[in-house]
């Protein structure tokens, strides 16, 4: 009789599903609720090359006995060895994230997902729409595109805010906004009296930037309802459904596609998204409860 | 495997149960415990029940043992599946994953946990279970990332399939061709022959390990008649199962059926208990618990299996994403019948029926399969949305 | 000048694609202003009888509650269209407007505008159809403003 394991039994526990040490190297508020985290890897315990990410893409942030947390990554994807994450702290596991110091450990599983079409978007125009904490998950594909700058048509990025104070990157915003090459337009709710900007929800932006509908591509996150509600009126514009990119958010456990929490329809959005064009999901983002 | 057939006594399956404990396997096999079919680990030594048959119907299973002294009285197989499905020894309803310490320096010290030290083998596995084992391999192990737990105990694991030859009320296997008989993906297969004549088993090889096996085994070759009475016993049992699913009808009225009007109806009697997805042997969904000891130095990753019918499983930060019990519901059977398919190919059914017989109150998977298919017919008739389920009418 | 507002309007998405004779006649009623940063363009409960097609600049829409600062709901910026009282009953601001920038306009006497409109059905339907596009495209985005949804995720 042959042995019993005839096929190579792998690596128990690990591979995907186990997390890898990170440092904590710093760390600081954006908003009340909101902060980003720098990270880098403990000792040798991760391969090099290992936090290599397209932007777009996400990693499960394991906080210490507390909870994993999916979690868009929001730093440069040319800048190895520093992994950015910024996150609102609205649960257990990510407000234990929040209360981290600089040079405690939390782990890290990823990159996992789909990530922003920027090849996709050379020789066209592009505009990033981004709503509230959707701004952070774009933020690799702006700095993607501000690194080759020559390669794109005229690129905009307009933002929304709920009010100024919860506003992030905004020394980021300003740099940006004086660099002639990206028009950056910012609205905010609901304004405070020393508001000098606009107000407005973010779509009322998309009549004033300088893309051509036609061709060009846009890439979307925020709330679902956001989301849907830009699209809709770039369509108006002459965009096509299959150039407007979206990124989803549902329930995950695992990431890989092994826990069944993150289905949208036949969709894991794991791994399938959370990018996903928006012809892709235009419908089922109308079915309730999906 | 191209080996022929062979005859064993009635005695095979505790026969094959000693021989492969002293291979070294962890045997598990069917277990009668108050009242109830198990399936429990084994030893030589251990046997089977023997003249017990099960009653499914409806929201309804029922342990009897056979009365009077007919040769059924001395059936080995005379139950078809209870409540526990394989994944139980394959994909645990609860494992630790890792522990995890802080380490000296603001380090983090993670030890994923061992894989099981022997090899499973698994004693009376009806067709339906092992379609539904090859559906979670392709769910657990066929992707682009693997279930290292799940894969751990799955490779190397030795199945041993018993055919059907009476089908229960509620078994609908035919229909997915899932059963009763089995062609392939195992390692030994086992049709008990029962009349007032003969008593024992036609046993074929799926591996070289079950050709090994049975060689090990000795018996003879089955006779002619042996080997037809199989074949006629399982394509008997295929005719005579009164149940039946349209797996293309149902596959493609879900797919749009998100707005018919039957999931209020079910949601009406459904308890969101998560029994089904608990008995379902295909269904794979897990959570996740971290957890630390007093101290706050020691912390450990459990996984627990979890059903797409709690509120929690599609929460995001500020609610559920399926609130009601109609979503709940028309995730779990649109998964089933329509999207399992476009996610690995084929259904995430097998017809092995315990989500009908262990639903309290009774709901027939069948049935509002069927009712779906009447229902986007109904639609599909009606001048585009004007009916209350036309495809531009979604809920 | 009269060429010259006929191109802005033609290059104006309220009145883009109207005939000629009609752009000449709109044009008619136009006028170019300038306003000053922090100056008032109009005050809520004031006759309406304007609109502007903003050509630079930024303006606020408020609204004012005594002892309260003065709170700004909406902004709108070059090429947009500002005010659309005149267009209905009684004719008067709802709201205040101010200059957030130094502002460059084009204003159209409304009563003139409503006159030949009520004269010309044709156009009159053409412009309340634009307009009407204009104010639904407003009031989704105030719906999806009052949603709060970077405070509450839906």
């Amino acid at each position: 009789m042959d042995t019993p394991s005839e096929v190579a039994v792998p690596r128990p526990g690990g591979g995907t599903l186990l997390p890898r040490p990170y440092r904590v190297r710093r760390r600081w508020d954006e908003t009340q609720d909101t902060f980003t985290m720098e990270l880098e890897p403990i000792g040798d315990a991760v391969e090099p090359g290992a936090d290599a990410f397209r932007p777009g893409q996400f990693n499960m942030l394991y906080a210490f006995g507390v909870g994993e947390v999916p979690i868009s990554i929001s730093g440069d994807p040319a800048d190895a060895g520093r992994l950015v994450h910024t996150i609102r702290a609205v649960g257990p596991a990510t407000e234990a994230l929040r209360r981290a110091k600089a040079g405690d450990a939390v782990g890290v599983r990823g990159p996992f997902g789909s990530w922003w079409p920027v090849e996709e978007a050379e020789g066209r125009d592009l505009v990033f729409i981004a709503g509230g904490i959707g701004l952070p998950p774009l933020r690799p594909a702006l700095y993607q595109v501000l690194a080759q700058r020559e390669r794109f048509g005229r690129v905009a990025l307009l933002y929304g805010a709920r009010r100024p104070e919860e506003m992030v990157f905004v020394p980021e915003l300003r740099r940006w906004r004086s660099e002639l090459h990206l028009d950056v337009l910012v609205t905010v709710d609901r304004a405070t009296e020393s508001w000098k900007g606009d107000v407005g929800f973010v779509t009322q932006l998309i009549r004033r930037a300088p893309v051509d509908g036609t061709g060009a591509l846009a890439m979307i996150c925020g709330p679902e309802l956001m989301m849907r509600f830009a699209a809709q009126e770039l369509t108006k514009i002459g965009f096509s459904d299959d150039r407007i990119h979206v990124s989803l958010e549902r329930n995950m456990k695992c990431g890989v596609g092994l826990c069944g929490h993150c289905q949208f329809g036949p969709s894991f959005v794991c791994l399938d998204g959370p990018v996903y064009r928006f012809g892709e999901v235009r419908a089922a983002l109308t079915v309730e409860e999906l | 495997m191209n080996g022929s057939a062979i005859w064993l006594g009635p005695d095979a399956p505790e026969r094959v149960i000693a021989h492969l404990g002293g291979q070294g396997f962890r045997v598990v096999g069917p277990r009668v415990e108050d009242g109830v079919l198990v399936l429990e680990e084994l030893t030589a030594g251990d046997s089977l029940p023997t003249g017990w048959h099960d009653r499914a119907a409806p929201g309804s299973y029922r342990l009897e043992r056979r009365e009077g002294n007919g040769p059924r009285a001395r059936e080995r197989f005379g139950y078809r599946v209870g409540a526990q499905a394989w994944k139980r020894y394959l994909h645990p309803p609860e494992l630790r994953l890792f522990t995890a310490e802080r380490a000296a320096g603001g380090g983090l010290d993670l030890h994923p946990e061992k894989g099981p030290e022997a090899p499973l083998a698994l004693i009376g596995v009806r067709p339906c279970d092992l379609t539904a084992i090859a559906v979670q391999d392709r769910v657990l192990m066929g992707g682009r990332h693997v279930d290292e737990a799940y894969a751990a105990r799955r490779h190397g694991a030795f199945l041993v399939v018993v055919e059907c030859t009476t089908p229960g009320a509620t078994c609908f296997c035919a229909s997915f061709g899932s059963g009763p008989g089995a062609e392939g993906g195992f390692d030994l297969a086992l049709t008990e022959l029962i009349d007032d004549e003969r008593h024992g088993f036609v046993a074929r090889a799926g591996s070289a390990r079950g050709e090994a096996l049975l060689e090990a085994l000795g018996g003879r070759p089955a006779s002619a008649p042996e080997t037809d009475g199989r074949r006629r016993a399982v394509d008997e049992a295929a005719h005579a199962m009164g149940r039946r699913l349209d797996v293309d009808g149902a596959r493609s009225a879900l797919a749009e059926g998100a707005g018919l009007p039957l999931w209020n109806d079910v949601a009406e009697r459904c308890l969101n208990c998560a029994n089904c997805t608990l008995v379902c042997p295909t269904c794979f969904c897990v959570t996740i618990e971290d957890v630390t000891d007093l101290s706050g130095d020691v912390a450990e990753r459990r996984r627990r299996w979890d059903s797409c019918f709690s509120l929690d499983f599609s929460y995001l930060h500020g609610g559920s994403v399926r609130r009601s019990g109609a979503a709940r519901y028309r995730q779990w059977l649109t998964h089933k019948l329509s999207s399992w398919f476009e996610q690995f190919g084929e259904a995430g059914c097998v017809g092995c029926g315990r989500c009908i017989a262990w639903c309290p109150v009774g709901i027939d998977l069948t049935q509002e399969a069927a009712i779906a298919i009447e229902q986007r017919r109904q639609a599909d008739a009606m001048p585009r949305g004007r009916g209350p389920a036309g495809r531009g009418a979604r809920r | 000048m009269m060429r010259d507002m006929t191109a802005l309007l033609r290059a104006s998405p309220v009145f883009a694609g109207l005939e000629e004779g009609e752009l000449a006649f709109i044009s008619g009623c136009g006028w170019n202003v300038h306003f000053r940063e922090g100056d008032t363009i109009f005050k809520f409960g004031e006759p309406a009888d304007r609109f502007f097609v903003l050509r630079g600049g930024t303006v606020g829409i408020e609204i004012r509650a005594p002892g309260r600062p003065a709170r700004r709901l909406e902004t709108l910026g070059e090429g947009e269209v500002l005010g659309w009282s005149w267009l209905f009953p009684p004719y008067t601001w709802q709201f205040d407007a101010r200059a957030l920038t130094d502002v460059r306009a084009t204003a159209f006497d409304g009563t003139c505008l409503r006159d030949k409109c009520d004269a010309d059905p044709r156009l009159g339907y053409e412009l309340m159809k634009r307009f009407a596009g204009i104010v639904t495209a407003r009031l989704q985005s105030a719906r999806m403003q009052l949603l709060d949804l970077y405070g509450h995720p839906l």
